[in-house]
C-alpha cells in the first residue's frame, strides 16, 4: 500500500499519543462502533485520569467501558451510563465524575466543536436542574435558550469500515452513529479501520468522512469482545 | 414487573392503534419495543432509532446478527426496505425538528398535568437520560407504556411528580394494565378501561383525580 500522506501507521506509533490527564473523545454507541484495538492499547498502556467524551460508558467489558471498569477515568461526559454499573457505582464513590448531556445535544456539542462552533442554542431540558445547571441563558426572538458549548478533545478516536491513504471514511451500518461527529472534534484524530484501501478505490460520492479531518489511519484487529446479546 | 406477557402485549397492542401508516415512530425499551408485533402488514412505518436508523425492521433469527446494525440499546436489529443511516446528530435532528410523529416510553411517574419522570431515582439509579428528553420534548405525540403502580404498590399516576422531571408538560396519552387516560387542558380523562378492571378500581390505584370520558371505551382484548 502506498501511503502518499503519512497517515497509515501502525497502533505503536500512535500510543505516544495517549497521556495521562488528557481529553479523550470516542465514536461509538453502547459499545457498538468503538474501536477495539485503540481501547486495548490506551489500556495495556496504563493512561489513567482520562476525561472522556461520548455517547455512553459502553458495557464492562465492551467499548470504552473496559477504560471505565479499569477506573482510569476521571470524569466523563455522556448523555447515559447505565449499562455500566461501574461508571455509576465509581460515580456514587465520588470516584469519577460525571457530565450529563441530553443525547442529542451531546452530539450537537461534539460536531459544533467539529465544525468551529464555539456554542450552540439550545431548548432542550431548560427546566430540568441537572442540565440547566451553571449555563448562560441567552434570549433570542424572545424566547430564552441554553448555551450549551462545543467539545473538542485533544485526541478523538473512531471506528470505521474502510479508509483509503488520506484517511477519507466510510462506516459500517448503526457503527457510524457518533463517529463521523467525533471524527472532526479531535485537535488529533485517528480512525480505526476494518479495512484499508488504495485512493480512488471508494465510491467518491459515498465518503461520509473526509480525510482532511483525520490524521492517522490504523488497521484494526476486529472486535474481541463478546456483545451483550450473544 | 411480574406483569404477564399478555397484560405486556395488551397494553403494547392498544398503544399500536395510535399508529397510522406512513409515521415516523421511536420506541423505548420493554413494552414499547412489542408494539411493532401488533401493526398489521399494511401499515407501513419508518422505526426510528437514537443512533441513527430509520426504518427499523425485527430482530435478526439466530445466528444472522450484525454487530454492526443495532438498536439504541446495542440489540441487532434488522433494516426495513427503504431504511437508511445517518449518524446520532442526524438522528436528533429529526426528533427536534418534529419529524418523529409518535414515542413511545416506559415511565416511573407521569403527573395529572402530562410531566414525565422516567430518568432517574436520586441516590439509586442514575443512568442518565439518554434521548428522553428529547423525544418528550419534541415527538408530536408522547405516549407512555406503564405499570399503573409500582413495585410497592404505589401510585405512578400522580398529582406532582416526586421523582426530577424528564420533561414537563409532554405526555399525551397514558396506557396502563388497568386504564388509558389522555391528558387535556382540564387535566386527565379517562377514556378506556381493560378488562376485568372498573372505575372503582382505577379511582383506588390512581394517585390524583381524573374526569371521566362520557362513554369509557371497554376494550375487549
Amino acid at each position: 500500500m502506498d501511503n502518499p500522506f503519512g497517515k497509515i501507521t501502525a497502533l505503536e506509533n500512535v500510543m505516544e499519543l495517549f497521556h495521562d490527564g488528557m481529553t479523550l473523545m470516542f465514536g461509538g454507541f453502547g459499545g457498538v462502533g468503538s474501536p477495539p484495538t485503540l481501547i486495548d492499547g490506551i489500556l495495556e498502556k496504563g493512561v489513567t485520569n482520562l476525561t472522556l467524551i461520548g455517547n455512553d460508558t459502553g458495557f464492562p467489558t465492551i467499548g470504552i467501558g473496559k477504560l471505565v471498569k479499569a477506573e482510569r477515568a476521571k470524569k466523563v461526559i455522556a448523555s447515559h451510563i447505565g449499562s455500566n454499573p461501574f461508571a455509576g457505582q465509581q460515580m456514587h464513590e465520588g470516584k469519577l465524575e460525571v457530565e450529563f448531556s441530553p443525547q442529542g445535544i451531546l452530539a450537537e456539542r461534539i460536531r459544533a466543536g467539529g465544525v468551529g462552533l464555539p456554542a450552540i442554542l439550545s431548548d432542550i431540558g431548560m427546566d430540568n436542574a441537572i442540565v440547566a445547571k451553571n449555563k448562560p441563558l441567552f434570549t433570542l426572538n424572545g424566547k430564552n435558550y441554553l448555551v450549551e458549548t462545543a467539545l473538542t478533545a485533544e485526541v478523538s478516536i473512531v471506528f470505521a469500515k474502510k479508509a483509503d491513504e488520506y484517511g477519507n471514511l466510510i462506516y459500517d451500518k448503526s457503527a457510524r452513529n457518533t463517529n463521523p461527529l467525533v471524527a472532526m472534534a479531535g485537535d488529533i484524530t485517528i480512525a480505526e479501520v476494518e479495512e484499508i484501501v488504495p485512493l480512488g478505490s471508494l465510491a467518491t460520492d459515498e465518503i461520509i468522512t473526509p480525510g482532511v479531518f483525520v490524521n492517522y489511519v490504523i488497521p484494526s484487529k476486529g472486535v474481541n469482545w463478546k456483545w451483550a446479546w450473544e | 414487573m411480574g406483569m404477564g406477557v399478555d397484560i405486556r402485549n395488551q397494553m403494547a397492542r392498544r398503544a399500536s392503534e395510535e399508529i397510522q401508516n406512513g409515521m415516523v415512530v421511536n420506541l423505548g425499551i420493554g413494552i414499547p419495543s412489542l408494539v411493532p408485533n401488533h401493526l398489521s402488514k399494511e401499515t407501513k412505518v419508518m422505526f426510528h432509532a437514537e443512533n441513527g436508523i430509520t426504518g427499523m425492521g425485527p430482530s435478526p433469527n439466530k445466528g444472522e446478527e450484525d454487530e454492526n446494525l443495532c438498536n439504541a440499546g446495542g440489540f441487532p436489529v434488522t433494516l426495513t426496505c427503504g431504511g437508511s443511516y445517518t449518524d446520532s446528530a442526524i438522528a436528533f435532528g429529526m426528533i427536534r425538528r418534529g419529524k418523529v410523529d409518535i414515542t413511545i416510553l416506559g415511565s416511573l411517574q407521569v403527573s395529572q398535568n402530562g410531566d414525565l419522570a422516567n430518568w432517574i431515582v436520586p441516590g439509586k439509579k442514575v443512568p442518565g437520560m439518554g434521548g428522553a428528553m428529547e423525544l418528550a420534548q419534541k415527538a408530536k405525540k408522547v405516549i407512555v407504556v406503564m405499570n399503573h403502580s409500582d413495585k410497592n404498590g404505589s401510585p405512578k399516576i400522580v398529582p406532582v411528580c416526586t421523582l426530577p422531571l424528564t420533561s414537563s408538560k409532554c405526555v399525551d396519552l397514558i396506557i396502563t394494565e388497568m386504564a388509558v387516560f389522555k391528558v387535556t387542558e382540564d387535566g386527565l380523562l379517562l377514556t378506556e378501561l381493560f378488562a376485568p378492571y372498573c372505575l372503582e378500581n382505577v379511582v383506588t390505584k390512581t394517585g390524583c383525580e381524573f374526569n371521566i370520558s362520557e362513554n369509557i371505551r371497554r376494550i375487549p382484548y
